[in-house]
C-alpha cells in the first residue's frame, strides 16, 4: 500500500517545497473493553508550502482526528511525520512547544475556541510571548497580527471580549492566534462551517491570502466538497478513516471515481440544477443504509466491520464478494490521482480504462 | 402583546399574497428585545403569507431575525422579546370548521395549547438538545400523542410505531434513547413527532444543518415526500440559500430584521432584484458546471439597537446612493418579473442591474455578536 501511495504525486507538489508527511499513520481508539475504534487508518499525504491540501469527508471520518495527529495533540498508533524532513519526536512539554512554533491548529468553533474571559489582547499577547521570546516588541506585533487577519483598526478590537465579537470575527482572531507563532504549517479544522454561508466566502479568501503571503502549507478540513474544489489544490476524501480517493481539486470534484466520492458530490445542494432531484423526489438513497453512519457499525464491531472488506460496502451500491471481503488499497488512475475501490471499471470506466487489469494483486 | 407606539408601522409593505387563502398569514409584526442598552429591533414589520401545501425558504444569516420572526409568530418567546405591533392569522381547514381564522396573538393560553403542534408544530434545529436524554423514543413520541390527542393506549402505540415507519426508521429503535441514534436518526425522529399530530404547518429551523451532505439530503428528499404525502406546508428556516433553491416553492431573504425580497426559488435565483440577495447568490462556491468569480459580500450586519436610516444594507451594498438613506423598506413588485408576487425592497435596483465592483469592506463598523439568536 505504501508503494502505492508514493507513486502518486500529489497534485499540491509543485506549488512549493515539502514542509511535512505523513506516512501510513495510524490511530486507534480503545472504547470500552476490548473494543477498538481504528479512527485514522494508514493514512498518507503531503503538506507543500504555499499550497491548500482539502481532506473531505462526514463527521466521523477521522478527518479531525488526523489533524489532531499532525498537531502533535495525539499520539500516533503506527506511522510517522515529518516535518522538513525530520521525524517528529514530541515527548516532552518542551518538544510540544517547539513543534507548535511550526505548526498550528485553527478550530471549527469560535464561540468555544476563545477563554469568554480573556480580551483579544491576551490572546494574541500570551503565543507571541511564547514563541517570539522577550526580544519581541509585543505590542506591535499583536496589532500586526490584528491588521493581517483584518480585523482593523486593531486598537478598537483589543480591549473586546470574544462574546462582543461576531463569528467571523472571532475566526479571525483564532487565525491571528496561529499566525502569532510564524508556523510554516496550517491546519485548519473545518475553519468556516461554524460560519454563515456570506461570510464563509471571505474567510476563505483571508486564508488563501494568507497562505500566499507566508507561504503555509495549509490542510483545509471541510465537509463541504464544493469549497474545496474553490480552496484547494488537491482533495483528499476520507471515509471511515482511510483515504478512499484522492487528486487534483478540479478533477475529484467534477469527476469522481471512487463510489463515495460520487454520493458526496451528488449529495451536494446543486442550485444551478434547479428543482432537478429533490423537488421531484427523484433522488433517493437507501434511508436504512445512509441512517447509519459508517462510525456507528464501527463502535458496534470493530474487530469485523473495520478490517474486513471496503469500509464502503455495506453502503456502497457496486458492492460486490470481494468488496465485502477484502480491503482494496489505492490504485493510481493518473500521475496525481487514486481511488481505493475494486469496481472502479463500473464506478470509473471512462478514468480506468487505460490501466492494466492486473491490478488487483496489490490488497493490503 | 402591547402596541408600542414607537414602533407602530407608519406605512404597510405590499401584502405578498399569491394563492387563495393563506394557512398563515403574518402582518407587519415587530418584534424587540428590551435590553439596558435600548430595544433591538429583531424584527421590523415584517408581512408574509404561508399558503396550503406550500414550502416557503426564509434565508437570512445569524441574527437577522429569521427565527425571531417564526417564534414571534409562534407565541413562542418569552421576555426580554415583545411584539410589538402586528397580527398573526392562522387558518387551517379544522379551524375553519369552526371559527374561521383565528388571531394567534390574541389567543388565550388554552386556545394556544391547542394551536401549538396539533395545528403548527416544530422541528428545532439541534435535535441533540431537542429529544429528552431519559426517554425512549417511543415515550418521546407517545408523550407528545397523548398530549395533543385523544387516543386509547393501544392505539397511540401503534401510531408511534408507524410515526417510525414514516420516516424510515426501523421499528425496533422505538426503545432506543436518543444517545443511541445517530445524528441523522434524531433528526428523523424530531421530524416525527412534529408529523404526530398531523399538523397543518410544520416550521422547520435549520434542520438539517448540523447534518453531513448526504444525511442532509436523504432528510429533504424525506421532508418533501413526506410534503406531497400528507398537504403540510411548511416554513423552512436556513442561512443556507443554496438549499432553499432546491426545496423551496417560494424564498423570502430576511436582513436586519426585515425582509428584502420574496419570489419563486426560480425568480430569486435567475432574476435576484434586491442587492442582498445577489451577494447571497454569487457567495457560495458551486459544485458542478464552471467555477464562478465569488464575490461574497463584505462587511457586517448593522447593529439594530440602533439602525440606521433608510435601507439597513446600504453601508455593505455595492449600488447605494444617497438616496437609499430615505427608502421607506416597502416591498414593491419587481416590474420586469414574470412573478406578480416577486417583490423587493430596493426600488433602485433591478434584476438586470450589472454588477457594480464590490465596494472595500467597511471594517471599521462595529458589530454585535449574534445576541439575536440564529
Amino acid at each position: 500500500m505504501t508503494e502505492q501511495t508514493q507513486l502518486l504525486t500529489s497534485a499540491a507538489a509543485d506549488r512549493g517545497p515539502l514542509a511535512m508527511e505523513a506516512i501510513s499513520v495510524s490511530k486507534d481508539f480503545h472504547i470500552g473493553r476490548r473494543q477498538i475504534l481504528h479512527a485514522v487508518r494508514d493514512v498518507s499525504f503531503n503538506l507543500y508550502r504555499g499550497a491548500v491540501v482539502a481532506l473531505v469527508g462526514e463527521s466521523g471520518s477521522g478527518k479531525s482526528t488526523a489533524a489532531r495527529l499532525l498537531a502533535g495533540q495525539e499520539r500516533l498508533t503506527s506511522g510517522e511525520i515529518r516535518l522538513d524532513g525530520n521525524p517528529v519526536k514530541v515527548t516532552s512539554r518542551g518538544d510540544f512547544r517547539r513543534y507548535k512554533s511550526h505548526v498550528q491548529l485553527v478550530f471549527q468553533d469560535p464561540f468555544s475556541s476563545l477563554n469568554p474571559v480573556h480580551t483579544v489582547r491576551y490572546h494574541l499577547e500570551r503565543p507571541v510571548k511564547l514563541h517570539q521570546g522577550r526580544a519581541a516588541d509585543v505590542d506591535a506585533e499583536v496589532v500586526a497580527l490584528m491588521e493581517q487577519v483584518r480585523l482593523t483598526p486593531a486598537r478598537q478590537f483589543l480591549a473586546k471580549y470574544p462574546h462582543e465579537l461576531s463569528g467571523g470575527q472571532r475566526q479571525r482572531v483564532s487565525f491571528a492566534r496561529a499566525l502569532a507563532a510564524h508556523p510554516s504549517v496550517l491546519l485548519a479544522d473545518e475553519p468556516v462551517s461554524m460560519l454563515d454561508v456570506s461570510i464563509r466566502l471571505e474567510m476563505l479568501n483571508l486564508l488563501d491570502d494568507l497562505r500566499q503571503r507566508f507561504r503555509l502549507a495549509m490542510l483545509y478540513i471541510t465537509h463541504d466538497i464544493a469549497s474545496a474544489r474553490y480552496f484547494a489544490d488537491e482533495v483528499l476524501v476520507m471515509y471511515a478513516g482511510e483515504i478512499v480517493e484522492r487528486g487534483p481539486a478540479e478533477e475529484v470534484t467534477q469527476r469522481p471515481a471512487h463510489p463515495y466520492t460520487q454520493l458526496l458530490v451528488a449529495s451536494a445542494p446543486d442550485p444551478d440544477n434547479l428543482g432537478s432531484a429533490l423537488r421531484r423526489g427523484g433522488y433517493r438513497s437507501s434511508a436504512a443504509d445512509t441512517a447509519r453512519p459508517p462510525g456507528s457499525q464501527a463502535l458496534r464491531k470493530p474487530e469485523l466491520a473495520t478490517t474486513v472488506g471496503c469500509p464502503f460496502s455495506p453502503r456502497c451500491p457496486l458492492a460486490d464478494d470481494r468488496c465485502h471481503r477484502e480491503d482494496p488499497a489505492l490504485v493510481q488512475i493518473s500521475p496525481t490521482r487514486g481511488a481505493a475501490c475494486w469496481r472502479l471499471d463500473v464506478a470509473a470506466p471512462e478514468l480506468v480504462s487505460g490501466l492494466p487489469d492486473d491490478r488487483s494483486t496489490t490488497a493490503n | 402583546m402591547s402596541a408600542n407606539p414607537d414602533h407602530a408601522p407608519a406605512v404597510s409593505p405590499a401584502a405578498p399574497a399569491p394563492g387563495p387563502d393563506p394557512v398563515l398569514a403574518i402582518r407587519d409584526l415587530s418584534v424587540v428585545y428590551r435590553t439596558p442598552g435600548g430595544d433591538v429591533r429583531a424584527v421590523d414589520n415584517v408581512s408574509l403569507d404561508l399558503a396550503a401545501g406550500e414550502v416557503i425558504g426564509l434565508a437570512g444569516e445569524s441574527g437577522s431575525g429569521k427565527s425571531t420572526l417564526v417564534y414571534g409568530a409562534t407565541r413562542l418567546l418569552r421576555a426580554p422579546a415583545l411584539i410589538t405591533s402586528g397580527s398573526v392569522r392562522y387558518s387551517g381547514r379544522r379551524m375553519a370548521g369552526g371559527a374561521g381564522p383565528v388571531d394567534v396573538l390574541a389567543m388565550r393560553p388554552d386556545a394556544l395549547r391547542r394551536l401549538r403542534w396539533r395545528e403548527i408544530s416544530i422541528v428545532f434545529q439541534s435535535a441533540m438538545n431537542a429529544l429528552n436524554p431519559v426517554l425512549s423514543v417511543r415515550d418521546q413520541l407517545l408523550d407528545v400523542i397523548h398530549a395533543h390527542l385523544r387516543m386509547p393506549r393501544d392505539e397511540a402505540r401503534e401510531r408511534a410505531a408507524s410515526l417510525l415507519d414514516l420516516v424510515g426508521i426501523p421499528r425496533s429503535r422505538l426503545r432506543s434513547y436518543p444517545h443511541e441514534l445517530s445524528g441523522g436518526m434524531r433528526q428523523r425522529v424530531m421530524i416525527a413527532m412534529a408529523l404526530a399530530t398531523e399538523p397543518e404547518v410544520v416550521i422547520m429551523d435549520e434542520p438539517t444543518t448540523a447534518l453531513d451532505v448526504v444525511v442532509q439530503r436523504d432528510i429533504l428528499s424525506q421532508i418533501v415526500e413526506l410534503k406531497e404525502r400528507l398537504g403540510f406546508s411548511i416554513l423552512f428556516i436556513t442561512h443556507d440559500l443554496s438549499l432553499l433553491l432546491e426545496l423551496a416553492d417560494r424564498i423570502a431573504v430576511m436582513y436586519a430584521g426585515q425582509l428584502l425580497e420574496i419570489g419563486t426559488a426560480e425568480e430569486i435565483q435567475h432574476g435576484p432584484a434586491h442587492p442582498y440577495t445577489k451577494g447571497l447568490l454569487n457567495s457560495f462556491p458551486s459544485l458542478r458546471g464552471p467555477r464562478r468569480e465569488l464575490a461574497g459580500i463584505p462587511g457586517s450586519p448593522p447593529d439594530l439597537r440602533n439602525p440606521p436610516p433608510g435601507c439597513p444594507f446600504l453601508p455593505r451594498c455595492g449600488y447605494g446612493t444617497t438616496a437609499c438613506r430615505e427608502v421607506d423598506m416597502q416591498l414593491l413588485p419587481v416590474a420586469t418579473s414574470p412573478d406578480p408576487g416577486h417583490v423587493t425592497a430596493c426600488p433602485f435596483v433591478l434584476p438586470q442591474t450589472p454588477v457594480p465592483p464590490t465596494p472595500a469592506a467597511p471594517q471599521s463598523q462595529p458589530e454585535t455578536a449574534g445576541e439575536l439568536g440564529t
